[in-house]
């Protein structure tokens, strides 16, 4: 066996003895089966019937809310419109993205086409992106906070909430580009070499463009932690109500405007209604991306 | 062809530059955060800060103590650790070992999708189903830390899910073959002889989890009841340090709020050492 730690001798203890646990009668391990199983079979019932019922029960409860009235363009403390959250929602997301795709596919590029091995750089780098995606998006909002909003001056505005968006979907684009990148074979890049392409251009006509699926269902997921995002964007973008006419006006987006309506505890209705558009967002998404995954799977 | 040099070169320290943005959005969180919070708590003194038990800020003389916090905080998480990782390993074992093939091609996106569901979301199915049920408690008032620990244990569910399952898949299949050929059942060379030679990755899928519900916010606000007080009891509402932040933030002036700031110092540091812990263990794994 070419794996050394496949080998028989360094099974762990329990293995060994089970198999010697001869004076143990039968019913005692068949029990023991059974009960690991019926423990195994309910977390899994219990995991999914959670998810099914918390999808179901917003559905269920808020599609009845959905009325004309909460899409009109102005927002009134009467109709609690959402309309102005959902294009908000789209500016967010759209400026986050137009700041975050290069710089974090660049990142990737660099990581996997250009960087030596054993350089430290990029252990440094790998250790910011890892501790960037564990940082909880409250710690964000601070940050932005008091960098964006305070510092520069930007006030609570779209700006500062996209850029502090950004860096937070930083590590999740990049990690699914520098998996796509390590998966396109060495022979494309050779071939293109080969064929008398620089390194620029074969980065750009043949790596990239073989890799895209991958970027894409990373960009995806990225729209989604957007779209859901709420800590980091109320206290950097704000809760005006209106649509933003500028970059520096502030904004809230549908999370926000949810957690307003919930927190406020008079439009619980709405609540609904903007949950379940929320819901049918994130769940579009998912499948989407997911769609793409299987894709590249089946490749 | 000069011309094409310049490009080249140009452009790869393009890339370099933007691979060095994540280092540079590190230092600045750092510098920021500790550069806004220290003076505070040294204003109020680190041991008043840290130990304090009495968050007052708008008594005269005002005090802010943020042990009620940090223990609140602790306490949920635990109690999500409590309820979540059984569960989420369990499921894991499920999705690895027990799972008809079909069923897994529409479980997996399941357990995505479960992961992309924003807190808000998650807070308010906790608010108007979770609460309710929990009121049906005898001396629980529905915000209770009981409620803000179970919706936390289901939020961690997937992130728990995805990294056992993994770890669980990468045990070699002659492990399991082996304890089979012994003897074993089915389940017993799973649970005997797969999950502990899996056990560095449940560990590490523990340690994110945990970062996960000590990080999480806008749930538990909405669940937890936010009384700014020592823990009474799981029946009882509690205040995390996350809560405290986005709760008091939005009025906060002065003290106050470098105060508010500096609790999200402490926050930042116990996720830094989640993190550490959580690369530690990642390290050893990769050693063994």
């Amino acid at each position: 066996m070419s794996n050394p730690a496949g080998g028989a001798i360094s099974l762990p203890r329990e293995t060994v003895r089970t198999g010697r646990r001869d004076s143990e009668p039968r019913s005692t391990q068949g029990i023991q089966s059974l009960v690991l199983r019926v423990l195994v079979y309910g977390a899994a019932i219990f995991t999914f019937a959670v998810l099914l019922f918390l999808i179901g029960y917003i559905l269920v409860r808020g599609i009845p809310y959905l009325t004309p009235d909460l899409f009109s363009l102005e927002y009134t403390s009467e109709n609690c419109s959402m309309m102005p959250s959902i294009i908000t929602t789209v500016e967010m997301t759209l400026l986050s993205l137009l700041i975050a795709i290069p710089i974090s596919v660049f990142t990737a590029v660099y990581l996997v086409e250009y960087a030596k091995k054993g350089n430290k750089l990029v252990g440094l780098m790998r250790l910011t992106t890892e501790t960037l995606s564990g940082i909880p998006s409250i710690v964000y909002g601070l940050f932005g906070m008091l960098f964006f909003v305070t510092q520069l001056g930007w006030k609570m505005s779209l700006l500062s909430g996209a850029l502090t968006l950004s860096i937070m979907i930083l590590p999740l684009i990049m990690r699914s580009t520098e998996e796509a990148l390590l998966a396109v074979p060495d022979m494309y890049r050779e071939a293109s070499f080969g064929l008398g392409a620089g390194k620029l251009r074969t980065v750009f006509r043949i790596v990239l463009p073989s890799a895209m699926p991958g970027i894409l269902a990373g960009i995806i997921l990225a729209v989604g932690r957007v779209v859901g995002e709420t800590a980091a964007l109320m206290y950097t973008a704000g809760t005006a109500t209106d649509i933003p006419t500028s970059l520096f006006s502030s904004g809230r987006t549908l999370a926000v405007h949810m957690y307003c309506l919930s927190s406020e505890g008079l439009h619980t209705d709405q609540a609904y209604a903007t949950a379940v558009v929320l819901l049918l967002i994130v769940l579009v998404m998912n499948t989407v991306s997911a769609l793409i995954a299987r894709k590249l799977t089946k490749k | 062809m000069k011309r094409q040099k310049i490009i080249e070169r140009g452009m790869s320290w393009l890339f370099a530059l933007c691979a060095c943005m994540s280092i540079v959005a590190v230092v600045l969180i750092c510098v920021f955060l500790f550069a806004n919070g220290i003076p505070a708590m040294k204003e109020i003194g680190f041991f008043n800060f840290l130990f304090g038990t009495k968050w007052a800020p708008k008594n005269e003389p005002a005090s802010y103590g943020i042990l009620p916090m940090i223990v609140g905080s602790l306490c949920v998480t635990l109690g999500a650790v409590i309820i979540g990782v059984p569960i989420g390993v369990l499921t894991a074992v499920y999705l690895s070992r027990f799972c008809p093939k079909k069923l897994h091609s529409l479980l997996e996106p399941l357990v995505q999708l479960m992961a992309g569901i924003p807190s808000i979301i998650y807070g308010f199915f906790g608010l108007v189903v979770m609460v309710p049920l929990a009121r049906m408690i005898p001396g629980c008032t529905g915000v209770s830390m009981l409620t803000a620990a179970v919706l936390l244990g289901i939020m961690i569910l997937p992130t728990v899910i995805n990294l056992s399952e993994s770890s669980i898949n990468a045990v070699p299949d002659s492990y399991y073959e082996g304890a089979l050929a012994l003897g074993a059942t089915h389940e017993r060379s799973v649970f005997f002889a797969v999950l502990p030679a899996a056990k560095s990755g449940l560990l590490a899928a523990v340690v994110l989890g945990i970062g996960r519900a000590i990080g999480e916010t806008m749930a538990v606000i909405m669940v937890a009841g936010n009384q700014a007080a020592m823990p009474r009891g799981i029946l009882k509402g509690i205040r995390t340090m996350t809560a405290n932040i986005v709760l008091e933030m939005g009025y906060a002036t002065g003290l106050h709020r470098e105060a508010l700031i500096a609790t999200g110092v402490v926050l930042f540091i116990f996720i830094l050492l989640i993190n550490f812990a959580f690369a530690m263990i990642k390290k050893r794994g990769e050693k063994a």
